[in-house]
């Protein structure tokens, strides 16, 4: 796929005028990259979400290890938090379980070391932003960059918030993932798209976390407006717990992100049953073989 | 320290200073423009106010009193105290007001279904009221610790008709039923409006609900210069979230010789940890929407608040509060439960009245300013008929919901009357001595 997405790599938020735009070089997008990689071999991106310290330190490293290594292209680490309003309760109660178990934060960029040195996906982090906030953005993403993290999924961030963020995000070569909903106007859909580096995440429906039984048909929609704004990468989340459900979105979006159906087996299997989960999903990612039966 | 200069009044949002904004899933965005589009249109729309005043005259009982409480007064010489009576309100707090307001809004928006959190069950109940009156479905999420120790709030609502939903995430009180009530709203936009009942939240809320509470300042300003002949020196509220504080402060925000005090729950003492001072020991970050002062830990994680009233019973603070703060133009001061009590008691043995717990931490706030001032010979029993300091106390709420936590704080219930898992902590926390 030829990419005609400069504009979208170079931070231009940050208000430079175009002559300085041109002298700015292109920041890498370690997500972009690892998303271009599933598309020239002919799949859709299989993301996954995966808690930090769920259900305990190593054996969420050894999750997300098993994750990147049965077919994840990008793999998304959740940082627990005490108010998580976009988490339905299968999350919810992972992420409660570590914080009653004292999880610090500092852990996070540990686990993110580790899953970058033993796997080829791109590894961003999930974050509610007073996380952020309360270590500092300009600290947080550096740390995060020096660990080999590629960017920051941030559910209750919009781009009028972010100002801090685009700065850091540039500074140290981060990606920027912004979340688009079904309600969005069309004017917003724009910013999020502008606003937005590795890729834009489509809510596939009005709601929380949580596996459904079938993909919303808003998702479609949700992908399709935001490609008009000139997305160059769209993946879907939410309710997506199937490896059928994968194959649908592939046809019209870039990438398939499985939280809560990866979760609930790392509860009940451990690290190994996720590896087994992933393999299973990633089948439906394979877009030009027929992946079923 | 923040400078500011010129008004302080009429802060149209979404940013109070640095304070505020808009810190929200992308999914309620959409809603938040339509609830700001549509409360902006209605405040300037001459029906709207007729209606809202008609229904804050025939159905709330507004204006509300002031009254002077010479008796609770009494040993605070050459000081005289006047409280804002939302207790008398229909529904028995200030609540009522915010909650007429956008119910107005949510049927002029065609929204059929109001959800709510609730802490002491207050706002509760007047969103389940005026569920019940405007033909609305109703569902309010309240904390499965608030939901034991408000048991008769939580029959209120359903007599009305409203679900009550006990939440049992987290540390299962005010915070998370709002958590629980943004999670119900990201799926439920399309037909309902989420009645926030205080003045923090993303924009527009903060300035939305003080507008409909500001009617308290606006009464209680004119009142005090018919009663009194002047202004106040000063005005006392209680501040969880600060929905009435901000409500009576703003009339007066723009008269710089009236001191205005917002008193935090103290908890069983600021230095124990338990406690809901978050002005006082909190740190700026972002919760629930907006940019404010919040308890939190180093690593940004929420901490669980203790009040021994459930509606201060939160952490974070509304972020106009924070930027009064800055600005120096409001003082907020912890409370502790033991103040608060007995600041309560005397109100109900000198005046008659029984307040909201909430209510009695602004009661001892008059009472240690008035203390202050006597310490630092501002006023003495010598002070001359017309030169006493004039207190205003917003009175948020009336104390029958906390009948019962109070008899057992004051070990007014025979033993055999506690009931089992009933409210232990208020009976831990009862002082040495407590009079029956």
């Amino acid at each position: 796929m030829t990419e005609q997405n400069t504009g979208q790599e170079t931070g231009q938020q940050s208000g430079q005028n175009t002559e300085q735009q041109v002298e700015t070089p292109a920041i890498r997008s370690l997500t972009s990259e690892s998303i271009e990689a599933a598309r020239d071999a002919g799949r859709t991106a299989f993301i996954g979400y995966l808690p930090a310290g769920f259900p305990t330190v190593e054996d969420s490293i050894e999750a997300a290890v098993a994750l990147g290594n049965n077919g994840a292209d990008v793999i998304e680490i959740g940082i627990p938090y005490s108010d998580p309003v976009m988490d339905g309760p299968v999350i919810q109660a992972a992420t409660s379980q570590v914080l009653a178990d004292g999880f610090r934060i500092d852990a996070v960029f540990d686990i993110i070391r580790a899953v970058t040195q033993r796997t080829d996906a791109a590894v961003v982090v999930m974050t509610y932003w007073n996380i952020v906030d309360r270590m500092g953005v300009e600290t947080f993403a550096r740390r995060l960059a020096e660990a080999g993290g590629a960017g920051i999924v941030t559910p209750d961030l919009v781009p009028e918030e972010a100002g801090a963020w685009f700065e850091a995000s540039d500074r140290y070569g981060l990606d920027r993932i912004f979340l688009t909903a079904p309600s969005s106007t069309d004017e917003r859909v724009e910013l999020i798209t502008e606003s937005s580096r590795g890729f834009v995440y489509g809510v596939s429906v009005m709601g929380v976390t949580g596996a459904r039984s079938e993909v919303s048909t808003a998702a479609e929609n949700v992908v399709a407006r935001a490609h008009a704004a000139g997305a160059p990468r769209v993946a879907v989340g939410l309710g997506i717990s199937k490896p059928e459900h994968i194959r649908e979105i592939g046809a019209y979006a870039d990438g398939a992100i499985v939280g809560t159906a990866l979760v609930a087996a790392l509860r009940d299997g451990g690290p190994a049953a996720v590896g087994t989960l992933a393999a299973e999903l990633a089948t439906g990612a394979v877009k030009n073989s027929r992946g079923d039966a | 320290m923040i400078e500011h200069t010129g008004s302080y009044q009429h802060q149209p949002g979404p940013y109070f200073g640095p304070y505020g904004g808009r810190w929200m899933p992308e999914s309620l965005i959409a809603a938040l423009e339509e609830v700001d589009r549509t409360f902006t249109e209605a405040r300037n729309d001459p029906e709207f106010t007729a209606e809202l005043q008609d229904l804050f005259t025939n159905y709330v009982n507004r204006p509300s009193l002031l009254t002077e409480v010479p008796r609770f007064a009494q040993d605070s010489p050459g000081v005289r105290i006047f409280l804002k009576r939302e207790d008398l309100n229909h529904t028995g707090s200030h609540k009522i007001n915010n909650v007429i307001g956008q119910a107005l809004l949510a049927r002029r928006m065609g929204k059929t279904r109001l959800i709510a959190e609730t802490g002491a069950g207050q706002h509760g109940v007047a969103t389940a009221t005026a569920a019940a009156l405007f033909g609305l479905e109703c569902t309010v999420y309240m904390g499965e610790v608030d939901t034991q120790r408000q048991a008769l709030n939580v029959a209120r609502m359903e007599m009305l008709g409203a679900t009550v939903i006990p939440v049992t995430t987290g540390a299962r009180t005010l915070k998370d039923a709002i958590n629980e009530a943004l999670r119900d709203w990201v799926a439920s936009v399309d037909t309902t409006h989420y009645l926030l009942g205080t003045v923090t939240g993303p924009a527009p809320f903060p300035a939305m609900v003080r507008f409909f509470h500001s009617v308290i300042g606006e009464e209680a300003r004119e009142q005090i210069l018919a009663q009194a002949g002047r202004l106040p020196d000063a005005v006392c509220a209680c501040v969880g979230g600060g929905s009435n504080a901000m409500g009576i402060f703003h009339a007066f925000l723009d008269d710089s010789g009236v001191e205005l005090y917002g008193l935090e729950a103290g908890g069983k003492g600021i230095s124990t940890g338990e406690h809901a001072a978050s002005i006082n020991l909190g740190r700026t970050g972002v919760l629930h929407g907006a940019r404010t002062y919040l308890m939190q830990d180093e690593d940004g994680q929420t901490i669980d608040s203790h009040s021994i009233s459930a509606g201060l019973d939160y952490p974070a603070v509304g972020p106009e509060h924070a930027w009064l703060n800055d600005t120096g133009r409001a003082t907020y001061e912890p409370v502790d439960d033991a103040e608060c009590m007995a600041a309560f008691q005397r109100l109900c043995r000198t005046e008659g009245i029984v307040p909201a717990i909430e209510s009695a931490h602004a009661l001892a706030g008059a009472l240690r300013l008035a203390q202050r001032w006597a310490d630092e010979g501002v006023v003495s029993a010598d002070t001359a008929a017309g030169e006493e300091k004039i207190i205003v106390v917003s009175l948020s709420g009336r104390g029958d919901k906390d009948v019962a936590t109070a008899a057992k704080y004051f070990g007014m219930l025979p033993d055999a009357a506690t009931p089992e898992g009933g409210d232990a902590e208020a009976v831990a926390a009862r002082p040495e001595g407590a009079q029956n």
